[in-house]
């Protein structure tokens, strides 16, 4: 029945998010560690499985909107699970991307000092984590705090750029290395705003409230 | 898949109105089909060849095999009382006997002397509870089974076949009467039936069969459509027919 069927749908995007969580973790780690292994774990193994998640559970959502014709909350869980699904494979890609930047840089030498961006993924992780925990606990002040917390990665990656910028005046050799940083900083950037729409689509789900784009109404 | 009903070619005919034409479809066991499509396209008329009821109309002829758990019902040696205490029915509208609610779920039972007197408060109970009407009515067996609600007595009816141990519950539209709550409580009802029976369900509201269903058959002018999971039938049906059907473009 529908409760049921629910039920295993939360479960398989929790699921998802746990792995698509590691595959971030690991894409720094691995990154920051020089561990080419864990960026290779990352590519290779996280990937697929995310991507095969991300089509079980579209197919899921479409077989109980097809079959239950949810309306109010039901509707609105069902939706916001199939956005929460695309931010979660989204999350997936940038963690790639993040993932083939770390490959190359390891070939080459350290070049700046790392604070930033373990700054930055730490703080995606963790509001991914608790974007998460907002969704199972139904938590809308959790989800309001992650949305709130954005603008930490955001300041962090506006500064990384600033000071890569700096960094290449002048200096063609670093050139290759500094534009692998930025799209590492960008690829977090975008993970973190990721983990906000999930947030924000935890609120529409509780409270059928509609925050995006304008957090304070 | 386990097929408890097998129908081979089947065609049945009212005099020369050629009702189902070469039916071939397969009933999976301890799962939960729906039959849908416009009326008059011939799914309560399959219903009905599973247990023969058809053969209470006048001038039904049928050709092909209905196969019941290995058995051609339409076999000239078929015991029709075996096959109906096999295939149990519920009817559109709930008929319970004017008895007492445990007059109505022994009445089987004391028609086929299939259990001794001392086990009779074993069975009402038993089947009642399976029906979840057990706690409801545990006080009132006494009572006449026409004073409960609609909904009580559907789900008695439905009781009245479990004492004969049915492996099959076919039912015509058993909540047309019936207000949407419940109409709620019988599907899931089903639900927690199709454990122990298969069920076999005619109706005429599309958005049951997609709730209720395991599989889903869909039938038009006495031809067999499609048939596959309901899930696949109501996200991607493969007959053209059947999409124009379920999103309402016909019928």
């Amino acid at each position: 029945m529908f409760k049921d069927r629910i039920v295993e749908l939360k479960h398989k995007l929790i699921q998802d998010a746990s792995l698509v969580e590691d595959m971030i973790g690991k894409s720094i780690r691995g990154l920051l560690d020089r561990n080419s292994g864990l960026l290779e774990e990352v590519i290779n193994t996280y990937e697929p499985r995310v991507n095969d998640y991300d089509r079980d559970i579209e197919k899921m959502c479409v077989e109980l909107i097809a079959q239950y014709e949810p309306v109010a909350r039901d509707l609105r869980m069902v939706i916001m699970i199939i956005k929460m699904n695309k931010d979660l494979e989204r999350m997936a890609d940038h963690a790639v991307n993040i993932c083939e930047s770390g490959v190359f840089l390891l070939q080459n030498p350290v070049m700046t000092s790392s604070d930033d961006l373990r700054l930055m993924g730490e703080n995606s992780v963790r509001m991914l984590k608790d974007s998460i925990n907002a969704f199972v606990n139904e938590d809308v002040t959790l989800a309001q705090a992650v949305c709130e917390r954005d603008s930490i990665v955001d300041d962090a990656g506006d500064k990384i750029l600033k000071d890569l910028t700096e960094l290449m005046r002048g200096k063609i050799d670093v050139i290759p290395r500094c534009l692998q940083l930025m799209r590492i900083a960008h690829n977090l950037e975008r993970i973190a705003d990721l983990a906000t729409n999930i947030s924000e689509e935890v609120i529409y789900i509780v409270e059928g409230r509609d925050v995006k784009h304008h957090p304070h109404d | 898949m386990s097929a408890i009903i097998q129908t081979r070619n089947f065609n049945l005919f009212y005099g020369t109105f050629h009702a189902l034409k070469d039916v071939n479809i397969d009933i999976p066991k301890n799962m939960i089909t729906s039959m849908i499509g416009p009326s008059g396209c011939g799914k309560s008329t399959l219903l009905r060849a599973y247990n023969r009821m058809n053969d209470l109309l006048e001038d039904v002829s049928v050709n092909g095999e209905v196969i019941v758990d290995g058995k051609n019902v339409n076999d000239p040696g078929m015991d029709l009382v075996e096959l109906r205490k096999k295939v149990g029915m519920v009817f559109q509208r709930p008929n319970p006997f004017p008895l007492s609610v445990a007059e109505n779920v022994l009445f089987s039972v004391k028609i086929h002397r299939s259990a001794a007197p001392k086990e009779y408060g074993d069975i009402i109970e038993k089947s009642l509870k399976a029906v979840d009407l057990w706690d409801g009515l545990k006080d009132k067996l006494n009572t006449s089974a026409l004073n409960l609600s609609l909904e009580q007595q559907q789900r008695l009816c439905i009781a009245r076949l479990l004492p004969v141990k049915p492996d099959i519950l076919l039912m015509d539209e058993p909540c047309s009467a019936l207000d949407p709550i419940a109409t709620g409580h019988i599907e899931e009802l089903m639900h927690h039936l199709k454990a122990n029976y298969t069920i076999v369900i005619v109706t005429h509201n599309m958005q049951q069969a997609a709730r209720v269903s395991d599989y889903t058959a869909y039938l038009y002018l006495g031809n067999l459509i499609e048939y596959d999971l309901t899930k696949k039938i109501f996200t991607v049906p493969k007959d053209r027919r059947t999409e124009d059907y379920l999103s309402g473009k016909f019928g």
